[in-house]
């Protein structure tokens, strides 16, 4: 109790996991469950001639199949994108259907056409093989680039030119002038490709109607309960909010990929009144490669604009980004709000234009994945910033360190305002370059990077620095920008009588160890021990209406949220402690877990303030009881963490096989409260940056790059 | 068909649909929930489980073709409650986040340590490269087992 901030406290979720305790969706059942296999799509683009549902629903065990039809009939829409972005020249964005069940045609490899329902798994399994679909293949398109080309494959009717928007951000003037004016100009064109989240646990919906009460109970892989709740409610199923109680247990990880309020799990809900039985839907690896969203699928040409000093004077992209066939709820604002915006990078440039057309593609729905749009700008900015660096014959440290934005604390030096909307809030990002140059050794680095090539190696040494915006987001801001949802956080901090608290927050934990930072932080601020406080989260009826973990928000949004509800118990309690002192408020100050009137002995603990609050017999007067409190938080900023990366990579010329020898990560999170999850989340992000810089990807395109 | 098989102790028989997976037999008819289903490729190691004394992905096996078999899942390694040393070891070095790779990961630490008490980095990283995890980037991981190798 107290002093925990910065403390590598061990996480209070790993016992339950590491007993195999932990309970994740597909781990629940319930009486009289059913069980639910989607009929995919093997084709990216095909006419559905027709759908013969009869074998398969003859067969023993099977209690029903679903077809597009019964979801049409039913009037049943799927779920909606929550941010709109429109045309350059006003027109509002295009917003194609997206059917839980596809009853004309079929636009990528995976889209659902019948549901069915069987007592067993294996017999739903059956059942599914025996649905005959009989498809007309069409012309498919993958290239983003290409997809609005005259005579490109058409994903839907109403989306000429497969064009969902166009949008720009930046000064088009001003970069033009830029680049008329360059002493050099570095380009490059390159495919940022798709690639699959791919969490381990896959996603899983068991789903239930009680006809006593028209209640409908849901649970789910959800990063945010509270936003599939609402998606479902208002927007899919047309059901009062209150009739659905929506609950995220322990979830298998995310990268994003389980903000999104899927068709499958929708129809699985609507499914289940239908048949009046509980349905239970897990999918399999394969369907969690082809329905989760994928994320990036960037087609790119970037350019750089030098003076003959070799100052930043420009920079300007023109991007393709694929949404997939359909779009998901955040789809929209992943290549535009959340990538546009940080094409400043680090760095001086006094000119950016940005420039994105979104695109719909015969391939699984984009949206976010690990750090959304915002690694997408930091790969574009930092492979100009790199490639200009060696193209001028200068260092690309030193080239950083020339065109980086001077330090800036936000306190004495004001925000740095970008050329692209956003408002930085402090940086140093030449002690961050600096502190992993020296961390690396950099000079012996290319001592060692010289030795080697004159031996005939391959080695190289490889940086990249970056800012994010994070702590997502300001709602009014995100609101004038299209989104069509708040993005504040609620907490409750709920003193028991016993002096005991159970915080319930909108964050979900999937792997980040709220369970035992949170509890760090009111332990901390409340001076009682980490044993009295317990974290409460995913589930609908119990907690306030949150919007859930994504866009490395939790601490920062919801952490204040928690923080302001301390406030509260501090302040109600100190009056409680007040009358119990027979004292004013102002006469107390609250240190190691008790109210101690200034300059005396006299005191009060924690737990006796509880207890009063709850037994207030003899109470202050005009004191409601109770010690228990919810607030939301609704930030003013986006917090803007930075850092700098080294990657010492050796490859072998013959075989090509490339191995990293080192990497020497620097990165300001700002008041870090458990030094050991942080430096696991940097492990995790580190090793998804490697999966994609060697290893993964989605192969429905593989467009060559030339940098 | 009869199966019947012993798991973390205790004897279990039950009438089983043929094609019935060993890991599906676990999670659903005997109710250990424990052991985890992360593919169907055989690829991500989330279903490891000792076998007569051998890990195996019980997605890879029926549960009819475990007729007699004593098994260990992960509910097995804690004893009356406490953690066994890899057990702790991971909690210790931060080895999970999420924890739906650990029952695994941890069966599989088992049985390198239990075959090769001092293992190597490079043993320890080639020991576990049947199971993914998506969250740690194994560095965490590899230091658990490191650690609890000196307390085994």
């Amino acid at each position: 109790m107290g002093d925990l901030i910065g403390k590598s406290v061990k996480r209070v979720e790993d016992n339950r996991f590491l007993k195999g305790e932990g309970k994740y969706t597909d781990d629940f059942n319930m009486q009289h469950q059913t069980f639910a296999v989607y009929v995919r799509s093997p084709h990216a683009h095909a006419n559905l001639v027709s759908v013969d549902i009869s074998a398969a629903k003859a067969m023993d065990g099977v209690i029903t199949v679903f077809t597009g039809k019964d979801i049409k009939d039913a009037g049943i829409v799927g779920s909606i994108c929550g941010w709109q972005v429109d045309f350059k020249n006003g027109d509002t964005m295009k917003e194609p259907g997206h059917p839980i069940l596809a009853f004309d045609k079929v636009r990528h490899v995976g889209d659902a056409v019948a549901l069915v329902i069987a007592e067993d798994l294996g017999t739903a399994v059956d059942a599914a093989s025996a649905v005959e679909v009989n498809y007309e293949v069409l012309d498919a398109i993958v290239d983003p680039k290409a997809a609005v080309l005259d005579g490109a494959p058409q994903v839907h009717d109403d989306v000429p030119n497969n064009t969902i928007f166009d949008w720009e951000l930046g000064n088009k003037e001003e970069t033009d002038a830029a680049f008329e004016n360059a002493h050099h100009i570095t380009e490059l064109s390159y495919h940022n490709q798709k690639i699959v989240p791919n969490a381990i646990e896959p996603r899983a919906a068991l789903a239930h109607f009680d006809s006593n009460d028209d209640k409908y109970t849901l649970y789910t892989t959800s990063q945010n309960p509270h936003l599939a709740r609402l998606i479902i409610a208002a927007f899919v199923l047309s059901i009062p909010e209150h009739k659905l109680r929506v609950i995220a247990p322990d979830v298998g990880g995310g990268f994003g990929s389980k903000i999104f309020t899927y068709n499958d799990e929708c129809g699985v809900l609507w499914a289940s009144k239908q048949i009046g039985r509980p349905v239970k839907w897990t999918a399999d690896r394969t369907e969690a490669f082809l329905t989760d969203c994928h994320g990036r699928d960037h087609v790119t040409d970037a350019k750089l604009a030098l003076d003959a000093e070799g100052n930043i004077t420009g920079l300007r992209t023109k991007t393709y980004a694929s949404l997939g066939a359909y779009l998901s709820n955040f789809s929209t604002c992943i290549p535009t709000w959340l990538h546009g915006t940080l094409m400043q990078g680090l760095y001086t440039t006094p000119a950016v234009h940005v420039d994105v057309t979104g695109v719909v593609t015969n391939t699984v729905p984009v949206d976010a994945v690990r750090g959304a749009g915002r690694p997408e700008a930091s790969f574009c900015v930092e492979r100009l910033v790199e490639t200009a660096a060696r193209e001028i014959g200068m260092d690309p440290a030193e080239f950083r360190l020339k065109n980086f934005i001077p330090p800036f604390d936000g306190v004495e030096q004001e925000g740095y305002q970008t050329q692209v909307a956003l408002q930085y809030d402090s940086g140093n990002y030449e002690g961050a370059l600096k502190k992993v140059l020296k961390n690396a050794n950099y000079e012996k680095l290319k001592e060692e990077r010289a030795a080697a090539r004159s031996d005939g190696k391959l080695m190289g040494i490889g940086f990249s620095t970056y800012v994010e915006a994070c702590g997502i987001a300001p709602s009014a801001v995100v609101g004038s920008l299209g989104a069509r949802a708040g993005l504040f956080e609620c907490a409750e901090v709920r003193v028991h009588p016993t002096g005991s608290i159970t915080v319930f927050t909108g964050s979900h934990s999937h792997g980040q160890g709220h369970e035992t930072t949170f509890a760090q932080l009111v332990s901390d601020k409340l001076g009682i021990s980490t044993d009295m406080v317990e974290i409460s989260h995913g589930d609908t009826n119990n907690i306030p209406f949150g919007m859930g973990t994504y866009g490395s928000r939790s601490l920062a949004v919801c952490g204040s949220a928690i923080m302001k509800s301390v406030d509260k118990v501090k302040e109600k309690g100190a009056r409680i402690a007040a009358h119990k002192l027979e004292c004013n408020p102002e006469d107390l100050e609250f240190a190691n877990g008790s109210w101690n009137v200034k300059g005396t002995e006299k005191s009060v603990g924690f737990g006796d303030v509880a207890l009063t609050a709850y037994v207030p017999h003899d109470y202050p007067e005009n004191e409601e009881p109770g010690l228990d409190f919810a607030s939301f938080y609704d930030p003013t900023n986006f917090v803007y963490p930075f850092g700098a990366h080294i990657c010492v990579v050796e490859i072998d010329k013959d075989t090509g096989e490339v191995k990293i020898v080192r990497y020497i990560a620097v990165d300001d999170a700002g008041n870090i409260i458990n030094p050991m999850i942080v430096e696991g989340q940097v492990h995790g992000g580190i090793a998804h940056g490697i999966g994609q810089a060697l290893y993964e990807g989605s192969c429905s395109m593989m467009i060559p790059v030339n940098c | 068909m009869k199966v019947s098989m012993k798991v973390n102790g205790t004897a279990y028989e039950h009438d089983v649909e043929p094609r019935t997976l060993l890991v599906q037999h676990l999670r659903e008819n005997i109710g250990l929930t424990g052991t985890h289903v992360g593919c169907d490729t055989s690829s991500c190691g989330a279903c490891t489980i000792i076998v007569n004394g051998e890990t195996v992905k019980s997605c890879t096996l029926l549960a009819v073709q475990c007729e007699g078999a004593e098994i260990k899942t992960i509910e097995g390694m804690a004893t009356n409650g406490e953690l066994h040393p890899i057990q702790e070891s991971f909690k210790e070095k931060h080895g999970l986040q999420c924890g739906f790779c650990t029952p695994g990961m941890v069966m599989s630490s088992w049985q390198l340590l239990d075959r090769n008490p001092k293992p190597s980095e490079h043993e320890i990283r080639h020991a576990i490269e049947g199971n993914f995890c998506r969250c740690t980037g194994y560095h965490n991981i590899v230091k658990a087992v490191q650690d609890a190798a000196t307390k085994l």
